[in-house]
């Protein structure tokens, strides 16, 4: 159905697909699997028009095409959707659809409905035509985009990272409804970097690493081993758990109260010892983002923090002095896409670099190289725009700039989102590493296995309040689960 | 979007929106009954002879100063577009010193600072009100320059009235200690042309390579990220506030001391240089060095439509089309290479 040959894409001096062939035929879901960085999404954006390949040709049932633009990639068959669901939120799910039809200009709201309801005969809707979106949950919005894509009658289904805003039972749904795309004929990409989902859904499995297809197999031919050691070069070490934490209370908060629109923090009590991961689980939106941004002097608060004894103090110039390390939800409020590598490592601490007023341009770099050696970031030079790298590298330019240099208080807010398996069990190493040397991580987190690989005690957000901490223990996938939508230990 | 355009597609696309300008041009001289190639030769003539040269110095002057002072706030998210009125306040400090304060060898540099700290509050102003209560600078600043705009004209139409100038809206000719010197036989006032190019040069500098440039970038560039940093925010706005505002001031005083000398109607005083200087400072790409190049070629437009004013006796409306056209242009090709251009059948 679609055939790629030789595909290559350059942006300045990053070569981000190097001669990539690929095919997918009707009826068949084809696996991209591969780390952040490894040119996943660049080759998508090639087949969507967003950008065009350098060298080779895209081929749509066996004749040469361009795509100019993703107008053009829908006229030939060609449906995205995307990671992040790109939708109007104030509108309804049936006025976001009806935006990629040819409508009549005047069109009755019911008579809208009923017309989308007979154009996508035969497909289960799954959501309420008529809700705003900005109602739905993550699931539901996606569900609305794959409707959109559907709507144009696409022969090929690109479907861009579409578990990462999912729960597990959000994704078994998309699983069954990917098989029965399949069964209508449709050619599916499936892009992800998570090893379970792609052996449960693909019928082949590409690999990607380093902008460069570095394997393909058959389903029955693939097995975890095989395609961990394709993606990452190297075998996956799993983290190490077991050290006491220490026995000195290095933070204590006592009756937090974050004011949100919204759900507030409502007087959250807890301690984090020396040494120790403190993993905050919750549903979106539970209070997790202002309890750490309060921590992280970002947000005014009412209650007691004490941080070793003395007051924690509210401007986050001062806390990183004293050694707290804020790894925001956002990447891109963490860095500057326009200023290098070298200047974003040195966000924090520019002021260090200032011989007689002016800023040391070559001491920056210095200091950077050895941090891009250190964290192993992936950038071609110091002086390259971060925007020019991968969301894990990204990632990675934040992790080294917070805990670089002597952190003991951690504030991670989900450090491994969007990130590959490879980057993210180095930052799990980072953190357990840190905590070992004394430093405490609070580590507030989406992916359930993750909090339950890393932490000594696990604690959940419920409407604001605190649920646990309860030791490790004691605490496993579904009583987690419970604490988290029950608000109940 | 293509944020960072190789070289060759810049000058292609300035050659064809210039080229375009040029023909559209064509078609208008015809009209008025001037043969285009002459009138090409005419305009181009600025760059041939000293005193064309000279013209094109002068216009460059205000635009220097204004056109850094403007790069530098754009860059770090100011938008400040009263630079016109920042100039005639500042023209209305170095009005206020020339006339009213005993004159002395300490005239001009008293002059310059009264100017200059004038404009630079009044655009303080403004970023005092977007840094405490979120007000939109663009919609204050410009508010801004019509109040600037009436306050000149209430001055020479009333306290400030020279005893000389009978029905005209002038104040009295400033006193020999109150003008600039001048290159022999033009109207450039060197000290404010040298104090331009060091502007450009000393913002350039302090924008790439101090910590204070270094907090402007972060701010200008990622705002949520300045948050994240604990950056104050509103100390930044205001810093640049007060520099570019500043910089329009000494540019008022420039043209007063240097060539009208005295304060006369705001429209004489400015012809609109608060306004081509945002052009300036954006062709700059942010960069108020590169104000260095821009503001000289802004000038050629200006002064080369004077010339054409001076050889076809143009009324200054065809002459006005003609500056608008081109510097349409210039928009037109900044714009073209920072997209991706895709041909299609």
């Amino acid at each position: 159905m679609l055939r790629l040959e030789n595909i290559t894409k350059r942006f300045g001096p990053i070569v981000a697909n190097d001669r990539i062939s690929l095919e997918v035929r009707a009826g068949e879901v084809l696996a991209l699997l591969g780390e952040n960085g490894a040119g996943k999404t660049t080759l998508v954006s090639l087949l969507y028009g967003l950008y065009a390949p350098d060298e080779g040709r895209i081929l749509l049932e066996g004749r040469p095409v361009q795509i100019p633009s993703p107008k053009a990639a829908q006229a030939l068959g060609i449906a995205l959707v995307p990671q992040h669901p790109e939708l109007i939120e104030a509108h309804t799910v049936a006025e976001n659809l009806a935006l990629g039809l040819d409508l009549p200009f005047l069109l009755p709201r019911r008579a809208l409905v009923r017309r989308l309801k007979a154009l996508l005969a035969g497909h289960p809707l799954g959501v309420d035509l008529e809700a705003p979106v900005h109602l739905l949950s993550a699931g539901e919005k996606q569900r609305v985009e794959i409707l959109r894509a559907l709507l144009a009658k696409p022969k090929v289904l690109i479907l861009d990272e579409p578990t990462s805003v999912l729960t597990p039972q959000e994704a078994e749904g998309l699983f069954q409804e990917i098989a029965r795309y399949k069964a209508m004929g449709l050619a599916v990409i499936f892009i992800s970097h998570k090893l379970d989902e792609v052996l449960r859904v693909a019928d082949r499995i590409a690999v990607l690493r380093g902008g460069r297809k570095v394997g393909e197999v058959p389903r029955e031919k693939a097995d975890r081993d095989l395609l961990v050691r394709l993606m990452v070069g190297r075998e996956v070490e799993p983290p190490r758990l077991g050290f006491p934490p220490g026995k000195r209370p290095l933070l204590e908060v006592r009756d937090l109260f974050v004011p949100r629109r919204g759900v507030p923090v409502q007087g959250v009590s807890f301690v984090l010892w020396e040494g120790e991961i403190l993993g905050v689980a919750g549903v979106a939106g539970s209070g997790q983002k202002e309890l750490v941004e309060a921590l992280a002097g970002l947000r005014p608060y009412r209650g007691e923090v004490r941080f070793l004894g003395a007051p924690l103090p509210r401007d986050p110039a001062r806390l990183h002095a004293l050694g707290v390390a804020h790894i925001p939800e956002d990447r891109a409020m963490g860095v500057v896409g326009t200023m290098s590598v070298a200047e974003n490592l040195a966000l924090r601490r520019y002021a260090r670099f200032a011989r007689r007023g002016f800023l040391s341009r070559r001491a920056m770099e210095e200091k950077a190289s050895e941090l891009i050696r250190r964290f192993g970031i992936r950038a071609p030079s110091p002086r390259t725009p971060v925007r020019f790298l991968s969301g894990g590298n990204v990632q990675k330019v934040i992790l080294a700039r917070e805990l670089g240099e002597g952190a003991r208080l951690v504030l991670a807010m989900h450090p491994t989102y969007g990130v590959d398996v490879g980057a993210a069990e180095e930052v799990h190493r980072l953190l357990l590493d840190l905590a070992e040397g004394g430093a405490a991580v609070l580590l507030v987190s989406e992916d359930l296995d993750e909090i339950l690989a890393l932490s000594h005690r696990v604690a959940a957000l419920y409407q604001g309040r605190m649920v646990g901490p309860l030791p490790r223990e004691e605490v496993g996938l579904e009583r987690l689960g419970a604490m988290m939508t029950g608000g109940r230990a | 979007m293509d944020p960072a355009p190789r070289p060759l597609k810049v000058v292609g696309a300035y050659a064809l929106f210039v080229g375009l300008a040029l023909v559209a041009l064509g078609v208008l001289f015809r009209a008025y009954g001037v043969a285009p190639l002459e009138a090409y030769r005419v305009f181009l003539s600025v760059l041939g002879d000293p005193l064309g040269l000279a013209e094109v110095a002068r216009r460059a002057i205000p635009l220097l100063l204004i056109g850094s002072g403007l790069a530098l706030a754009f860059r770090v998210g100011f938008f400040n577009i009263g630079a016109e009125g920042q100039l005639l306040l500042g023209a209305v400090g170095a009005t206020y010193a020339a006339l009213f304060l005993p004159p002395g060898p300490w005239t001009l540099p008293l002059m310059f600072l009264l100017g200059g700290a004038l404009g630079g509050v009044w655009a303080g102003l403004a970023a005092w009100l977007r840094a405490r209560f979120g007000a939109s600078e663009i919609l204050v600043t410009l508010m801004q320059n019509y109040l600037a705009y009436y306050l000149v004209v209430y001055l020479v139409a009333g306290p400030w009235k020279g005893r000389t100038a009978f029905g005209f809206l002038y104040t009295d000719p400033f006193p020999e200690a109150a003008r600039l010197p001048v290159l022999p036989g033009t109207l450039v006032h060197w000290p404010t042309l040298l104090l331009g190019a060091v502007a450009a040069l000393v913002l350039h500098v302090l924008l790439f390579r101090t910590p204070w440039g270094f907090e402007w970038r972060v701010l200008g560039e990622n705002p949520l990220a300045a948050w994240y940093l604990g950056l104050d925010a509103g100390r930044l706005l205001l810093r640049v506030g007060l520099i570019s505002g500043a910089l329009a001031g000494l540019a008022g005083v420039g043209e007063v001391a240097g060539i009208h000398h005295k304060l006369l109607e705001p429209a004489q005083v400015s012809l609109g240089y608060g306004f081509t200087a945002i052009l300036v400072a954006w062709l700059a790409r942010g960069g108020p060095g590169y104000v260095l190049l821009t503001a000289p070629l802004l000038g050629v437009v200006l002064a080369g439509g004077d010339a054409l004013k001076l050889a076809f006796s143009m009324p200054f409306r065809v002459v006005d089309v003609t500056s608008g056209l081109l510097l349409l242009a210039l928009i037109g090709a900044e714009a073209a290479s920072r997209h991706r251009l895709v041909w299609r059948r």
